[in-house]
């Protein structure tokens, strides 16, 4: 179904077509970011007048495990020319993946006016649209970012078991094998992983990419409302918390609940299991 | 320890020269415009699974058809059209080895992967590179061992 808006979702206004990022590659208003896994695909050819977010150089702090201060969101946002009226409009590699994980940091900056566009690189590319190696000329802003917000929509280790021992809701999006606690690690990912296996108690396993489609875009709301209500039996009105390895495949689940599906409260728990597993003494089950 | 092949050893040398990411990134693109699917007379799709390198998210294909003179062609094919790091691993692979003495491609250990790509290529794209490489050197190993 390629209508966004006819698929149900809570908030449809979340999510952009191929065709209107087609249509708006010349709005001022709008900024098109591109945030992949692969750092050779933006310069491979990106969609003309797209900038790129790295998901390691550009949005993590180089020193600790952490995102980015107040200070290097400003010059993030200064780099790629944006304010905060500005669009910002993410796409990328593996269904988004990333862009939702870019689009999630942003929101800890409370720059809300972000979207996805629907099926990400792959869709647009086949759909033969233009891909470009020329490097938009971009002149930088001002931008005044508020302190990050981690209250919101972050949730940290003491809270996640504060949040398990009053049997709250989380979603594991990890793969059964990372969940059941056959696999230290995700398939391909050894050094990411963790000295126990299993998933934190009371988790429902719901691997990240059931919510899309082959062809990278969102399934629709009925179809992920028997995923995470039907099936799992997700209240939208509590708590919820999402988790992966370190924080990137559970944002595309946060986004899903929070966006498409119309979740009160959701945080995405970026510690994950690289904390959780590697913790002494927290409760683990298999 | 036996060399690396010498087309590979220009490749690495070349590569540490390399000062800036996007020095880096740019001759990675252009060794992956030019990298060649396997051509329809060795293999045809639906490929036989036993050729998938396994932990490669791009799903690279490996094949090795021997030579008279004892060494090996190598044809490589990338299925994900967006896997163009595997494609670019797969055109130096490629160049290096087809045709290189099986001893110096035995040798090559999967860490050259981060002499190309640098080491802050991310877990998974770092582990699927590595295993292409290690398809192509499992392939020169048993054709050794069967010698």
């Amino acid at each position: 179904m390629s209508n966004i808006a006819s698929r149900g979702y809570s908030n449809a206004d979340k999510l952009v077509s191929t065709e209107w990022v087609a249509a708006h590659l010349n709005d001022d208003s709008v900024r098109i970011v591109e945030s992949n896994e692969d750092p050779l695909l933006y310069p491979s050819g990106h969609i003309p007048g797209a900038v790129e977010v790295d998901w390691v150089k550009d949005l993590n702090d180089p020193l600790r495990r952490d995102y980015l201060g107040k200070a290097g969101f400003e010059a993030l946002a200064s780099r790629i020319g944006i304010t905060p009226e500005t669009t910002v409009i993410f796409y990328g590699d593996k269904s988004n993946w990333w862009a939702t994980y870019a689009l999630w940091v942003f929101e800890l900056f409370n720059h809300s006016n972000a979207k996805i566009m629907d099926g990400g690189r792959l869709k647009w590319a086949e759909e033969g649209r233009e891909l470009t190696r020329e490097k938009p000329s971009i002149s930088p802003t001002s931008y005044s970012a508020p302190e990050r917000d981690d209250s919101r929509i972050r949730a940290f280790r003491d809270g996640v078991l504060q949040h398990t021992q009053s049997n709250g809701q989380l979603v594991d999006v990890r793969s059964p094998g990372e969940f059941s606690g056959e696999k230290l690690h995700m398939e391909g990912y050894p050094q990411e992983g963790a000295v126990r296996g299993g998933h934190i108690p009371g988790a429902s396993s719901v691997p990240w990419s059931r919510a899309a489609n082959d062809d990278g875009t969102f399934k629709n709301a009925a179809e992920l409302r028997g995923i995470y209500l039907d099936e799992i039996g997700l209240n939208p009105a509590q708590p919820t918390i999402a988790y992966c390895r370190i924080g990137e495949r559970s944002s595309h689940t946060w986004f899903v609940l929070t966006n498409l599906l119309g979740f009160a409260d959701v945080r995405n728990y970026d510690g994950s299991w690289t904390e959780w597993g590697n913790s002494v003494g927290l409760p683990i089950e298999k | 320890m036996a060399d690396y092949p010498p087309v590979l050893q220009e490749y690495l040398d070349d590569f540490d020269f390399v000062t800036s990411r996007e020095e880096r990134v740019d001759f990675l693109i252009s060794i992956a415009d030019e990298f060649e699917s396997v051509p329809a007379t060795v293999a045809s799709k639906p490929y036989d699974e036993a050729q998938r390198v396994i932990g490669c998210e791009s799903e690279a294909f490996v094949w090795a058809l021997d030579r008279d003179d004892g060494t090996l062609d190598f044809y490589f094919d990338v299925l994900n059209p967006q896997g163009l790091s595997a494609m670019a691993m797969s055109a130096i692979l490629d160049r290096s080895c087809s045709g290189a003495p099986l001893e110096q491609v035995a040798a090559i250990n999967g860490e050259v992967v981060f002499t190309f790509f640098g080491k802050d290529i991310s877990m998974g794209k770092g582990r699927g590179l590595t295993e292409l490489v290690n398809a192509v050197v499992y392939q020169a190993r048993q054709r050794l061992k069967s010698a």
